[in-house]
Order: C-alpha cells, then sequence, then structure tokens
C-alpha cells in the first residue's frame, strides 16, 4: 500500500485544465499551495483556509471544492479545473467572466476566481439554474467589497447568453 | 495556517486502511472528504501522525437499500447522496435537510460517514441518524459491531469509536408508509452552524418522536404526545430546558430554548400533518 512519509517529497499527477502535470508534494502540502507555489497557477486565491470563504474553489473532477480543505495527494489522477482553464483562448474571456466585467460583479476581485469557477459547475450540470439556485450556489462564497446584488445579475445574464448561444442545453 | 506533519495512507482496500489504522492506534486519523478534519489539521486543532485515506476504496463507496435499511458506506460523499434518485422516498427527511449540510462546495468532497465521525452538535447528519434511530456500523482489524446512534455520540466531538476503529457504514431505516416527517433549522445562512434544528417523525399509530441539534453537546431526542394534548407544551419546555442551552457567540441560551419550542412544535405539527 502506497505509504508517503511526512518528510518525503513525492510526485502527485494529475490533470489541470486539461493537460497532465506533476508536482512535487509532501503530504501536508494543500491543493492551493501545490498550484500556487508550485505550478505557479496563482489564479486560484487563498482566504481563510479553512473552508469559509470560498476563494480558493476549484473543480475537482467537475465539482466544485475548496482547494484549501484538500491535501494535494488527494488530488492524484484527479481531474482539476482552475480560473485559468476558463478562457477559451489565451488573454480571451468566457462569457461568464465578461458579464463579471459588463455588469461590475467585481471590485478587487480577491473573490471573483472561486466563484466563476462555482457558476461555471452550476451552469454546466444546470444550465437552467434558476435564481434561487444561483443564490445557493453563492452562498458557498464570501464577497466583501462587491456586494452579492451585481454578481447575481452577472450570473443571470451570463446564463442568458450561454442560453443562446447553445440552445439544445436550454 | 498548514498543518503539523503527518505520514498519508492511501489504501487501496478496506484490509489495507485496517491494518494502518491498527498499527498506528491513537495517532491515526481517517481522512475521507477531509471537510470538517482538513479545517481542524490547518489550525492545527488535531495533530494525528499518520492520516489514512479510505477513499480509493470502492466498495465503500456504496449506497444500498435492503429489507427496508438504506446502508451508506464510509466513501458516499454527501453530494451523492443528495442526488441518489430513491433518496425522496426512502429518506424524506435527510432530503429536507441535505440543502443544509454545509455549501455545494463541501458537499461535493464531504463524506455521510464523516459527518457522524467527527460528530459536530450542530450538524444535520447526526441529527437524522438519532432522529431515525439509525445504527453506525464500526470495524476494525479483528471485530466489528454496531453501536445504536444514542450510545455512538458520546459528547461534543466524541463518539464510541475507539482507536484502531473506524466507521464503515451507517444504516437509516426507510421511511414508513404513512409516517410523516419534518425538518427546520436557524441558522444565519443556509451551510453555517445551526442554531437550532429541529426533526420530528410523526408515526401512523400515534408515536411522535422529536429530535433537537445545535443546543447539547450531542443530538437529544424525546417521546411527545399529539400537539393537540394539553400536556404537549410542558412537556416540550421541560426538554427545552434539559438540553442545558449555552449563551456563546452565535446565540444566547433563552433564545435557543425559545427555538426549541416553537420550532420544535411547528416541526411536530408539519410532521403530524403529513402523516397518513
Ligand atoms: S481559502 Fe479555502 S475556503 Fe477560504
Ligand atoms: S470583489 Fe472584493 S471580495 Fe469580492
Amino acid at each position: 500500500m502506497p505509504k508517503l512519509n511526512r518528510d518525503t517529497r513525492t510526485d502527485v499527477t494529475f490533470t489541470l485544465n486539461g493537460k497532465k502535470v506533476t508536482a512535487r508534494s509532501e503530504p501536508r502540502l494543500l491543493l492551493t499551495d501545490l498550484l500556487r507555489h508550485e505550478l505557479g497557477a496563482t489564479g486560484t486565491h487563498v482566504g481563510c483556509e479553512h473552508g469559509v470563504c470560498g476563494a480558493c474553489t476549484v473543480r475537482i473532477d467537475g465539482e466544485p471544492a475548496r482547494a484549501c480543505l484538500t491535501l494535494a495527494a488527494q488530488a492524484e489522477g484527479a481531474d482539476i479545473q482552475t480560473v485559468e482553464g476558463l478562457e477559451p483562448e489565451p488573454g480571451g474571456m468566457s462569457p461568464l467572466q465578461a458579464a463579471f466585467r459588463e455588469h461590475f460583479a467585481l471590485q478587487c476581485g480577491f473573490c471573483t476566481a472561486g466563484i466563476l469557477i462555482s457558476l461555471k459547475a452550476l451552469f454546466d450540470r444546470k444550465p437552467g439554474a434558476s435564481e434561487q439556485e444561483i443564490r445557493e450556489q453563492l452562498s458557498g462564497h464570501l464577497c466583501r467589497c462587491t456586494g452579492y446584488t451585481p454578481i447575481v445579475r452577472a450570473a443571470l445574464a451570463a446564463q442568458a447568453q450561454m442560453r443562446e448561444e447553445e440552445p439544445r442545453n436550454a | 495556517m498548514k498543518p503539523a506533519p503527518f505520514d498519508y495512507v492511501r489504501a487501496a482496500s478496506l484490509d489495507e486502511a485496517l491494518s494502518a489504522l491498527h498499527e498506528a492506534g491513537d495517532e491515526a486519523r481517517v481522512i475521507a472528504g477531509g471537510q470538517s478534519l482538513v479545517p481542524m489539521l490547518n489550525m492545527r486543532l488535531a495533530r494525528p501522525s499518520v492520516l489514512v485515506d479510505v477513499m480509493r476504496i470502492g466498495e465503500l463507496a456504496r449506497i444500498e437499500h435492503r429489507k427496508g435499511m438504506i446502508t451508506i458506506g464510509a466513501g458516499v460523499r454527501q453530494a451523492q447522496l443528495e442526488r441518489w434518485a430513491p433518496l425522496a422516498g426512502t429518506l424524506p427527511l435527510v432530503a429536507s435537510m441535505m440543502p443544509w449540510v454545509g455549501h455545494a462546495q463541501t458537499r461535493s468532497r464531504g463524506t455521510v460517514c464523516g459527518s457522524f465521525a467527527h460528530a459536530d452538535p450542530s450538524a444535520e447528519l447526526p441529527l437524522a441518524l438519532l432522529a431515525l434511530e439509525g445504527e453506525v456500523h464500526l470495524r476494525s482489524k479483528k471485530a466489528r459491531r454496531v453501536l445504536p446512534a444514542a450510545d455512538f455520540f458520546l459528547g461534543m466531538m466524541a463518539t464510541a469509536a475507539q482507536p484502531g476503529e473506524m466507521v464503515e457504514a451507517i444504516g437509516l431505516p426507510a421511511h414508513g408508509i404513512g409516517t410523516g416527517t419534518a425538518f427546520a433549522e436557524v441558522a444565519r445562512r443556509h451551510g453555517d452552524f445551526a442554531i437550532v434544528a429541529c426533526a420530528a417523525i410523526a408515526r401512523p399509530g400515534g408515536a411522535i418522536r422529536l429530535a433537537v441539534g445545535g443546543v447539547a453537546d450531542t443530538p437529544q431526542a424525546i417521546a411527545l404526545p399529539d400537539p393537540s394534548d394539553p400536556d404537549f407544551d410542558d412537556r416540550l419546555n421541560e426538554f427545552a430546558w434539559a438540553l442545558n442551552a449555552r449563551d456563546d457567540l452565535h446565540a444566547s441560551a433563552r433564545y435557543r430554548r425559545d427555538l426549541v419550542r416553537s420550532l420544535g412544535r411547528r416541526t411536530v405539527e408539519e410532521a403530524v400533518s403529513c402523516r397518513s
């Protein structure tokens, strides 16, 4: 059985935004720190480090999850998507990101990466999610400067646009 | 806010997990979804020297419905239970609680059994286990035993599980025809800790059971008469006092007692109204 020693750095391999990556980690390393410090993927933010704020939300095998409550070792073999994986082409913006800009749904942007990931996961699973469901999904996030009204507005606008582009999801 | 060092065992089978737990004794902790344990590791409230990851053990990730009992294995994530198609029909009480269990972003990883093993007094799933008189299947390298919910929860975040033992599964009796159930909770937001949570069950024969979480160190349950009975309010009031509510950051003891009385009556009335 694979036992990883506390002092030894071993390889963790997973898919990050469609590409296979390998990084070295000791057992106690959090996924947030592996992403940011070992892989340089600093789009994922770290706020509270105990599961309360949602800034660190990434998708693990399609599901939104707290990267700060995930050990890097637990991610072995997983499919992980971070905010960097949302842009359709380098420098471009997905409809969700564009709607956030359009509707002033961010100020400092600290909470934004996590919120975008959570909403993307929601719309992929449930393209027709109701406003209530959008608000429930947002309840797993704290935004301390913009307020939630513009965020909900942006989410609804992005949803409408995505459904226009892909009516079969409607 | 980083965990203290530990060894990490990725168990490929139940035998491997049980051997690793046996060897490390009280130095070891099981990690499943990690949604309760990792915050404690990060804050160094827990400093195990070995973590045994049980999420690669396929046989633990099953939900089974057999002979009127729903068995949920240690690897079943809360989101998996939430989306299990027969849930609303077989465990309507649990189905109504699920939106209150953490957030979508923690239910995606957190396991059902992990919530029992963690035994937070304000958590919803332990309340369901007590309300429904479910059972906890404990397993060690040498033995297995089954405990009723009331014997499993010993105190705030304390359970009857011994060093070397893990929660292998929990069993919940499937919904009986004609039974009415209801759940209500007061919390600052969905997903926050419950200030008071109530679950009521009204059996077709007339028996009524109310379980309350968030007040005492463990969820507590009481048998009550019909809400139309003149004794009902007195019995509920005695129960509210017996829970020994405390003042804390979230609410005063008095407010909690008030909630037990009002929310308790409301959930019982609702359960009775959906009984047939
Ligand atoms: S940093 Fe992970 S939830 Fe706050
Ligand atoms: S935009 Fe600043 S915290 Fe949300």
